[in-house]
Formats: structure tokens, C-alpha cells, sequence
């Protein structure tokens, strides 16, 4: 068979970063087997669309295609299930914590388990999980986050401070409850 | 000088490194003084550290690329129009992802407040990189034109460079669900962004002060449009700049 060279271009361009597309889908999705499904289809789309992609940054590129396979699913999932959350997930400015961290509290969440991290992250609505994953697992810039999610950077700023600010109470109320 | 009210909002960002240097130094010059904002960085230096686990990062299984790859091939042939290996149908993608965001949009809270907050937020984001202005220049007659066909109404732009408010740009923000034009200024080190909007009415209103975490709002309503000054400068600086706005000369 006579290899297209579509495909060999568009997996010499595009593969490289299947696996920022499944670490964002797994996040997005919380289990294996939909973030397999999900990159399976973003890839399939991907390439049915790679005519339209114009050089530049393609890891930006893919990304935003598994991040908009996983809205649907997301949504579809919420269709599903009868009573979906309604995380309070306005872009509002951070709040002004009531007292300082203590040390103890900072060394905790330096030292937090693998385990008790992921629930905290995964526990985030979904806006704000992958404004996290983004920049923190996949080291994307302000602007680039902006891209993906096709969002202003003015609220990839508040997403990522309350990203921040969610995380860090939860991981906190776990401490209080005697976790670690 | 910054205050916790001022710093905690744009403290994630900093600790990004995605704000300018002055606010960046500002910022740092309030960390010195405030063991509060100095430990909600340090949380944060702590979360990056915990995240940083390798093991956090989940690996594409064995086997995926593989099967993506034999995919692609079957799909770059004709006949892939009618291969449908995936457990559910594609659906109109970008119209979801939309109705997903402006579901998003909509959990807000109501009333003067929820606007007084987009308007902080708006300033606070101002302060980011690249954020301030869409159009840079202290000459009013290159803002102004700029404005056609992003809005629809045309916002009075004037330079008040003699009176202690050099003109810095202008940029279309979205509050409360429509565009609105943001005339920019500076007064000493600090940005005060001028919001402007139709007012669905021609009565004017005097200028009302309104206080909102920290920054100082000013508002009023002239000529059809309503205007909102936001700032961290003090409230009587606001209202100087809503009296050269009053000034008949301004068109």
C-alpha cells in the first residue's frame, strides 16, 4: 500500500504530541478508556482538518482539538448523568485568604502524596483542571492556554488563581482531617 | 502602594512570571512587608513542587499510537466516509464547546455588584502583559477611528496629558454580555481604565463613587453613554478625570 504522504506529514508533524493530547484528555475525561476514545477521535479530526492548520505551534494546534473532543464527551456525560455539578466556576478575583498558611500547611502540600493529588486535581471543574494541567503538567505559556481553551488571558489568569486557590484548600482540609 | 486586596488577585500570575515588571516590582516590594501574600506564595510554590511527581503525567498506553497510526491509513482512503470505529457520532464540535462556555458565562452573581466585579476583574486582567491595549498611543485622533466597527457607538477620546492624565490607548472589553469601549490613562505610576457604554437613556447623571475590594469605582452617565472609572488611585483623582470628561470640548 502505497503510503499517503498526508499521513506521513501530518504524523511526522502532529504524533509528536500525542502525548500532551492524552495527558489533557486523561484529566479531562478522569479515566483510560474514554481518554483513549477521545484521542482516538481528536486525532481522526485532527487529520481530517490538518489542511486547514497553517504551520505554527502545533502542539497548540492538536490540543485544542482533544480539549473540544473532551467538551463534548464532558457534555455528554452531563446529559447522562441526571444532576450535573454547578461548580461556581465564575472569573471572578481571587479571594483574600482569612489567615497566612503556616509552615506546617506549606510543608504539607510540598510533600503531599500522589495520590491525594490527584483526587484534589481531579475534584477541580473542568475549566479550571485544565488551565492547571496546561501550565503546570504541560508547561504552556499565558498565551497559549488562551489559545487552546479560546479564552481572553485575562481569565486564563483567574482560572489559574482559583485553579490554585481550590487546590490548595483542599489538599489543606485533607491535612486538618488527618490525611498523609 | 499595593495593598493584600490589590496583590492576591494577580499573585498567581506573578509567581507565572506573565506581568509586566512594574507590576511585577510592585508586587515585590508589597511581599517584603506582608507575611500573608508572602506565605499564599509560598502555597504556591509548594503546589508547583508537589506536581512537579513525574508520575502525575499519564503516558499514552502501548498500543495507541499504533492503532492511530493503522486508523489515519484506512482514513486517508475514500471509503473511510463510511468507517465509524468510534463508540459514539461526531457531533457539531465548535457549537457544543460554545454552549458549554456560555454556560460557563452565565453562573454569575446580579445586580451593580456583579458588574462593579467584571470591572475590577477587567482592570486587574489590564495590568497582565500585553493586555492593557489593544491601540497604543497618547493621540487621540488614531484611538478613536480605531474604535469604528469593533462597537457600535463611537466613546469620546480625548488627551489629558496637561491635566495629570496622559492618554495610553484604547481597547473593546466584554462586561455584562456586550462590548464596550476602554479608554486608557495613566496618573503617576497607576492605569485607570475609563469603561464606556450606551445607557439606554439621555439623562445624565452626576458622578457616584463606589468602592469594590480595594479599587475605586466612578460612575456616571452623559450625553447617552454611561462611564465607569476604575483605579487604585485615590477617589478625588477620579473625580478630576470625570470633570475634564464633563468638559463640552470632548466629542
Amino acid at each position: 500500500m502505497q503510503e499517503s504522504e498526508d499521513v506521513q506529514r501530518f504524523e511526522r508533524i502532529v504524533m509528536p504530541h500525542l502525548g500532551a493530547g492524552y495527558n489533557l484528555a486523561r484529566w479531562l475525561t478522569r479515566n483510560d478508556h474514554d481518554a483513549n476514545d477521545v484521542v482516538q477521535e481528536a486525532y481522526l479530526r485532527a487529520f481530517r482538518s490538518f489542511d486547514r492548520y497553517r504551520g505554527g505551534d502545533a502542539r497548540a494546534w492538536v490540543l485544542t482539538i482533544v480539549r473540544n473532543t473532551c467538551y463534548t464527551w464532558l457534555r455528554q456525560q452531563r446529559a447522562t448523568e441526571s444532576a450535573h455539578t454547578t461548580d461556581n466556576v465564575d472569573d471572578g478575583v481571587a479571594e483574600i485568604p482569612a489567615d497566612p498558611a503556616t509552615e506546617p500547611e506549606v510543608q504539607f502540600i510540598r510533600n503531599a502524596d500522589r495520590q491525594l493529588l490527584r483526587e484534589a486535581l481531579e475534584a477541580l471543574p473542568p475549566e479550571f483542571r485544565e488551565a492547571f494541567v496546561l501550565r503546570e503538567l504541560e508547561g504552556l505559556s499565558y498565551k497559549e492556554i488562551a489559545d487552546v481553551a479560546n479564552i481572553p488571558l485575562g481569565t486564563v489568569m483567574s482560572r489559574l488563581a482559583r485553579a490554585r486557590s481550590h487546590l490548595q484548600h483542599a489538599l489543606l482540609r485533607r491535612m486538618k482531617e488527618g490525611a498523609g | 502602594m499595593m495593598t493584600c486586596a490589590h496583590t492576591q488577585p494577580l499573585l498567581s500570575a506573578y509567581f507565572d512570571r506573565e506581568l509586566d515588571i512594574g507590576k511585577s516590582l510592585e508586587i515585590e516590594a508589597h511581599l517584603r512587608e506582608c507575611v500573608r501574600c508572602a506565605t499564599a506564595l509560598q502555597q504556591h510554590e509548594a503546589t508547583r513542587a508537589a506536581f512537579a511527581t513525574p508520575s502525575l503525567v499519564f503516558a499514552p498506553p502501548a498500543g495507541l499510537e499504533r492503532r492511530l497510526h493503522t486508523a489515519l491509513r484506512r482514513a486517508a482512503k475514500p471509503k473511510a466516509r463510511f468507517f465509524m470505529p468510534w463508540r459514539w457520532a461526531a457531533v457539531p464540535l465548535a457549537a457544543t464547546a460554545a454552549a458549554v462556555l456560555s454556560w460557563v458565562a452565565a453562573v454569575h452573581t446580579s445586580g451593580r455588584d456583579a458588574v462593579s466585579s467584571e470591572l475590577v476583574s477587567s482592570h486587574v486582567r489590564s495590568l497582565m502583559v500585553d493586555h492593557l491595549v489593544d491601540v497604543a498611543t497618547s493621540d487621540q485622533h488614531t484611538v478613536k477611528p480605531w474604535f469604528n466597527g469593533k462597537i457600535d457607538f463611537a466613546p469620546p477620546v480625548a488627551d489629558f496629558t496637561a491635566d495629570g492624565f496622559p492618554l495610553v490607548g484604547g481597547r473593546v472589553d466584554y462586561i455584562a454580555g456586550r462590548a464596550v469601549a476602554v479608554v486608557v490613562y495613566k496618573r503617576r505610576q497607576h492605569i485607570v481604565n475609563v469603561f464606556i457604554w450606551p445607557s439606554g437613556s439621555d439623562a445624565d447623571q452626576a458622578p457616584q463613587t463606589v468602592a469594590f475590594q480595594g479599587y475605586h469605582l466612578l460612575r456616571w452617565q452623559r450625553s447617552g453613554l454611561t462611564f465607569w472609572a476604575v483605579s487604585d488611585v485615590n477617589a478625588a483623582d477620579l473625580e478630576s478625570l470625570a470633570r475634564l470628561f464633563q468638559e463640552p470640548q470632548i466629542s
